[in-house]
């Protein structure tokens, strides 16, 4: 390994560790304030999620759902732009693959289904993803706002939707699909029985090969990435960075919509009111833990999974709401040590000749000699 | 129903998103993004509920609300002044931050998950001192900005922090404040919330921060503006209540007026809403 690779590990995987830690002694610290041993409740987090095939395919169902909404954020962001829509964008595609499966007839070829079913769900998390996208590129309209605004509209819309257009009475779901449904996990590996994980899993990971393959190895990645670094030296360099822009937040709501199926298609075989539940906020924080790229990204969801799942395994011991709390720590922790960790990394590299930050400003601004 | 039983009505609304919208302006005049208005709040109520159930005094609890969003705006302000870490990143997850440990703490000290017991607030209406402090809290910010020396240094800071450094404005020490004196202040809207109500209940901000933030876009960074703002958006919640089961428009569209006018605005279709300079540009 050279020392330059070294160093990209390094300024790769010091935030995440560093986070992680910070976060184990919170963990002790909320156990402790509940008079439990973190040991104890520890071992009974792990336990309750790696240590059993059925808390496993939890941990494998919730890491699913993490890994989309992750990669959305992540494909947004090469470009420079950050997608906080993902919980509008899948919400919306789960719906649309749920109106896809109820518009099939009764034994539809199921591949074709479910086919039908992703294309719909990408449909529909494309669409909402394009609209912030198009803001972004006509007007100028800053995507963070946007997205975070388009949330409210969006699932707005659906609730209004369901509740009167197409739900069981009583509830705040559809009716089941008639077609469409992905096999649970458990079809292929019994171990897995009760769990919620599915073969969604597999369309996960076929989406995080094609993502790295597109971002790493073609021409579009390569101007998304560009945009993403230098939008300015990338227009000069003959790429139409207003085209870019809108396409990658085009996909990355395609990304974030495809995770609709999950639950959709692949769990509950109807759509819910709210069943996003703060997974699409959540994937920024896998993006950030999994530093953008969709192997990394697969990892930081199993990681989010875990804490989520393994909240519910200790719950008679600490709150499960604690697991809130962490991932708070984990996002703070890491987003305040990224840029720090570059700092020290560059430092131990060369010194900076002039001061780039306004620490040093106020000293560097010396009184011109006239004015002795 | 009569008038000025709607203007109350409206006002009672209101109060939370100008409080919150008054400290939304502050910050990000001061350059600091400011999606953590709805932690700040809900940091707020909580502290509020339990200040007052243990020394039996709102103003006491009111007290440790504007501490509970100050601890939250400070961990805000030094994750992205010190660390300079990605203010939006950073917001989200003092949001994500302040629903987990006001959850954690409900179940510590009152043993519920949904809510904390009741207690006595202040007098209802208009006895309540905080509605009134909420009704004059942004002009009392246009004031601070426009007619103060630390405004002055804040909106310096918040276009171009390079040029406020070299004539020797503290350019962090003012972001500090500014962040913290919006923490303040939002957690004032989550105060009069939880204190209304008589108690603290999970999640109780419910996107009231979200709304402040709009509010401030929306009135285009000015703290008149965002204040007018907040007063339409309520005024619009207001009709909302009152067509409720009268099937003229569904309620879920008036749900959306706050947030599509926003981007209507950021759009540029009514009078261009424009950010300071200098907004979110994490090594100022």
């Amino acid at each position: 390994m050279t020392a330059a690779q070294r160093e990209k590990m390094e300024e790769a995987l010091f935030p995440p560790v560093v986070a992680i830690l910070i976060a184990f002694v919170a963990g002790d610290i909320i156990m402790l304030s509940f008079n439990q041993s973190p040991f104890v409740v520890w071992r009974l987090l792990l336990e309750g999620t790696w240590g059993n095939a059925y808390g496993f395919g939890q941990v494998l169902y919730k890491a699913t759902t993490l890994s989309f909404t992750g990669m959305a954020v992540a494909f947004a962001y090469r470009a420079g732009l950050f997608n906080i829509g993902g919980e509008g964008q899948l919400a919306a595609g789960g719906l649309a693959a749920a109106l896809v499966g109820f518009a099939l007839p009764v034994g539809f070829p199921a591949l074709l289904a479910i086919l039908l079913g992703c294309l719909g769900a990408a449909a529909a998390g494309g669409v909402v993803g394009a609209v912030p996208g198009y803001l972004r590129v006509r007007f100028g309209a800053h995507e963070v706002i946007t997205t975070i605004m388009l949330n409210f509209v969006v699932l707005a819309l659906l609730n209004w939707f369901i509740a009167t257009r197409l739900r069981v009475p009583e509830t705040l779901h559809t009716p089941e699909i008639h077609a469409g449904a992905i096999s649970r996990l458990s079809a292929v590996l019994p171990a897995f029985h009760g769990s919620a994980a599915n073969l969604s899993v597999i369309v996960a990971l076929l989406t995080a090969i094609a993502m790295w393959y597109y971002m790493f190895r073609t021409r579009g990645g390569y101007e998304l990435r560009a945009v993403g670094l230098q939008p300015d030296a990338a227009e000069y360099g003959g790429i139409s960075v207003g085209r870019v822009l809108f396409s990658a937040m085009t996909v990355s709501g395609v990304i974030a919509g495809l995770g609709g199926i999950n639950f959709v298609l692949g769990y509950k075989y109807y759509y819910e009111d709210g069943f996003a539940g703060g997974t699409g906020f959540l994937g920024i924080a896998v993006a950030l833990v999994g530093r953008n790229n969709p192997f990394g990204i697969l990892l930081a969801a199993l990681f989010f999974a875990t804490l989520s799942q393994g909240g519910l395994a200790v719950n008679a011991f600490v709150p499960k709401q604690m697991v809130d709390v962490l991932q708070g720590v984990v996002i703070i922790a890491i987003a305040a040590s990224v840029p720090e960790v570059q700092r020290i990394l560059l430092g131990s590299r060369r010194r900076p000749l002039a001061p780039t930050s306004l620490d040093a400003a106020p000293a560097a601004a010396e009184p011109p000699a006239a004015a002795v | 129903m009569n008038t000025f039983a709607i203007v109350t009505q409206v006002l009672r609304i209101a109060v939370p998103y100008l409080f919150a919208a008054a400290g939304g302006v502050i910050a990000e005049r001061s350059g600091i993004i400011s999606l953590t208005l709805e932690g700040y709040m809900l940091g707020g109520a909580f502290a509020a509920i339990v200040g007052t159930f243990y020394s039996g005094s709102p103003v006491v609890g009111a007290l440790c609300g504007i501490g509970g969003g100050a601890v939250l705006a400070l961990i805000h302000a030094v994750a992205s002044i010190r660390y300079r870490a990605d203010q939006v990143i950073v917001g989200i997850a003092v949001n994500l931050f302040a629903i987990g440990i006001t959850r954690v703490f409900l179940k510590l000290m009152f043993g519920s998950s949904s809510n904390s017991p009741r207690v006595d607030g202040f007098a209802a209406g208009y006895g309540d001192p905080l509605l009134w402090l909420g009704l004059v809290s942004t002009p009392v910010v246009a004031f601070i900005l426009f007619r103060t020396v630390f405004g002055l240094r804040v909106r310096a800071t918040g276009e171009k922090p390079e040029a406020a450094a070299s004539v020797g404005v503290p350019v962090h020490r003012v972001q500090y404040m500014a962040v913290l004196l919006s923490g303040a202040l939002a957690a004032l809207g989550g105060v009069y919330l939880a204190l209304d109500q008589h108690q603290f209940t999970d999640q109780m901000t419910a996107g009231r921060g979200f709304i402040a933030v709009a509010a401030v876009i929306f009135g285009r960074w000015s703290p008149l503006r965002a204040g007018a703002a907040c007063l339409l958006f309520a005024a619009a919640e207001t009709v909302q209540i009152h067509l409720q089961g009268n099937h003229v428009i569904a309620s879920q569209f008036i749900e959306m007026i706050p947030y599509v006018l926003t981007i209507v605005a950021l759009a540029g279709v009514v009078g261009r809403a424009i950010a300071p300079a200098a907004l979110g540009r994490a090594e100022a």
